[in-house]
């Protein structure tokens, strides 16, 4: 008889000594002007479930000026999922800055030990993300896409895009605390909020010398909303690609965008072309989406498009390749001149909208 | 004024396709260039460089072949040039990319102080916009990430004012020097090379620093070991279980396509229809 083959003792993955005083998954909510960046809460829908999983508490990070509306921002995060917050209130949080922001976030960082801090991959998270992690020395994984908790380790699983789009990889920060992660707006389902749910407030004091600090804000100048395309945040779009061919078939996309109220997008190739601005191009090296109806028009569907729309609740495409990869992802699909298309779709959708408004 | 223009030679990620049965990423043929953003960070410096006089250092890290892009960057008028290259610095992440990047420009200090250090606002291959931050940090200079114009430098006192880009406007933002900007794109059109700048260019005896030259004594701070992020599994995006269901018609008519399509969409999703009754105007 043959000795039993003995099974190799499972190898378990001690917790760092260093570590154990981390714990807590935080986000860092993002105010400018007392205005929360949306995705700030969609991150609370993701942190709860990574606080769920590793069995601790999810906190919003608040900082901003004296007063009560910073204190109302921590109300706003308890409905979104925080069951706490840090607030740090500070004249000199006034403006968003990179220097006295970064100095509370680390000192916050290094008083409680979270051991995994999340922000939007918006142009101030990037910002704090980047100065924070290396104040800290420690990893930051941008624009991911994924945050898993791997179950043995309890390390945080990042996945983000890597090489344009075209491949996703898994990334890790084992040997360092905290565990940094930026992720782009509308990547991360919006949660739905509960103003039943309260939480506790931990206010901390950093000390600020304003005359110390070096950088200063002269003037803001707020974006004439009305003139630029809200892409990120548009229920539906439609967006054209090099399908169409001519500069004056991408009007055809405008038509029916305007029949829907809808946003128009576009491809890359189209932007480069000149024929629609930067802010309507939609995928990697644009904007991602998160539309209720996505219509593509012309689209081949590369990969770099896709990771920027794939996340609609409903994809319509048109695109005269059957074997186009958009098909690979729509729901829906029609394969046909999109230039014949868009048009019985705008007379079809006028139809529909005429009747579903008489029957009220 | 004497600026530091920190650039990367990128491959040209639009032109990278994934092998469609390994799912490894095919290269071979794909240009190297440099990453577009960099470039407005070169042009905004020249353009510095025309109106006060000065100096522009370019510097980059990566292998030998980047080479090429410092040389390109002297054809534009920059007048020195920086390849920061080692096998030390190899699989470096964002913060040991960073700490190589950052003593090197400590050693260039030593020789003329550096008012202005430019990178552009992001690479296209690794999309993180943090080695910039990460440099500003490490040599204590004030941070201006996506900047859209430079106002006005004030010598005297040695003050600088911006445009910024933040989330919902523009910060106009003063600060001293020296600082490190980050360019947003669009900025300013990168100028033609001239020939004597082509030839001084072609002839220039770049400098080639390996880590000890960079002023980098500890090798464990830099490359794959200095980097505490680790990449794991590297992946194509899952496909969809199932492919678009395609509309069709007898006839294939457009009118009679969008009919049908409309009525599968609003009889699969009947939220959807009101949604978009509330939405058309």
């Amino acid at each position: 008889m043959n000795e039993p083959v003995k099974k190799p003792a499972r190898k378990k993955v001690e917790v760092d000594p260093r570590f154990v005083n981390y714990k807590h998954v935080w986000v860092f909510i993002e105010a400018e002007r007392g205005v929360v960046h949306p995705v700030s809460w969609e991150l609370l829908g993701e942190g709860r479930k990574l606080a769920d999983s590793l069995g601790v508490e999810l906190a919003g990070v608040v900082m901003g000026p004296p007063g009560e509306r910073t204190r109302a921002i921590c109300g706003e995060a308890f409905h979104y999922g925080a069951d706490l917050c840090y607030l740090v209130r500070d004249e000199a949080l006034h403006d968003y800055r990179n220097e006295p922001y970064t100095k509370a976030l680390t000192e916050l960082v290094n008083t409680y030990q979270p051991e995994i801090l999340m922000l939007g991959a918006s142009t101030l998270g990037r910002d704090l993300a980047g100065s924070v992690a290396t104040t800290l020395a420690t990893g930051l994984v941008a624009d991911c896409t994924e945050l898993v908790i791997e179950a043995e380790s309890r390390n945080l699983a990042s996945t983000r895009p890597t090489f344009g789009g075209s491949l996703l990889c898994t990334i890790m920060t084992q040997r360092h605390r905290p565990q940094m992660a930026t992720v782009r707006p509308r990547v991360m389902a919006m949660p739905e909020p509960d103003t039943s749910r309260t939480g506790r407030i931990v206010e901390h004091t950093v000390t600020f010398v304003e005359s110390s600090i070096i950088t200063k804000v002269l003037e803001y100048i707020p974006d004439n909303l009305q003139d630029k395309p809200q892409l990120a945040f548009a229920d539906i779009i439609v967006a054209g690609g090099r399908g169409l061919k001519k500069q004056e078939n991408f009007q055809l996309v405008w038509d029916l965008a305007k029949v829907l109220g809808a946003e128009v997008g576009a491809s890359r190739p189209i932007v480069q072309a000149g024929w629609a601005e930067l802010d309507r191009q939609v995928g990697q090296s644009g904007k991602t989406v998160r539309p209720k109806l996505y219509i593509a028009a012309g689209i081949s569907g590369a990969i770099q498009h896709r990771v920027g729309m794939d996340g609609a609740d409903v994809i319509i495409a048109i695109n005269n390749d059957a074997n186009a990869p958009i098909f690979d992802f729509a729901h829906y699909g029609i394969v046909g001149n999109a230039m014949q298309i868009l048009p019985a779709l705008t007379d079809a959708f006028r139809a529909q909208i005429a009747q579903a408004r008489k029957a009220g | 004024m004497h600026s530091v223009v920190c650039i990367k030679q990128v491959p040209d990620s639009a032109q990278i396709r994934v092998h469609p049965v390994t799912n490894t990423i095919m290269r071979q043929g794909v240009p190297a260039i440099i990453n577009p953003y960099d470039l407005f960070a070169l042009e905004e410096a020249l353009r510095l460089k025309d109106r006060f006089g000065g100096t522009v250092t370019v510097i980059t890290m990566g292998p030998p072949m980047a080479e090429v892009a410092l040389r390109k960057c002297l054809s534009f008028g920059a007048d020195d040039a920086i390849l920061v290259s080692d096998r030390a610095f190899a699989g470096a992440d964002t913060l040991a990319t960073s700490c190589a990047l950052a003593s090197a420009i400590n050693k260039i200090r030593e020789n003329m102080p550096v008012d202005l250090i430019f990178t552009g606002k992001q690479t296209i291959d690794g999309d993180t916009a943090q080695v910039g931050p990460g440099i500003a940090k490490r040599l204590d200079y004030q941070l201006l990430t996506y900047v859209s114009a430079i106002r006005e430098i004030d010598h005297d006192n040695r003050e600088i004012v911006v445009e910024r880009r933040a989330e919902g406007g523009v910060q106009v933002l003063r600060t001293k020097l020296p600082c490190l900007i980050t360019m947003l794109e669009g900025t300013n059109e990168m100028r033609y090379a001239d020939m004597d700048d082509m030839f001084r260019a072609a002839r220039y005896p770049l400098k080639l620093w390996d880590r000890v030259a960079a002023g980098i004594e500890n090798p464990d701070v830099v490359g794959l070991k200095g980097s505490p992020t680790v990449v794991g599994k590297v992946f194509a995006p899952k496909p969809r279980n199932k492919r678009a269901e395609i509309v069709e018609t007898i006839d294939n008519d457009p009118k009679n396509l969008a009919a049908t399509l409309l009525a599968k969409v609003f009889t699969q999703h009947p939220k959807l229809e009101r949604e978009i009754a509330r939405l058309a105007k």
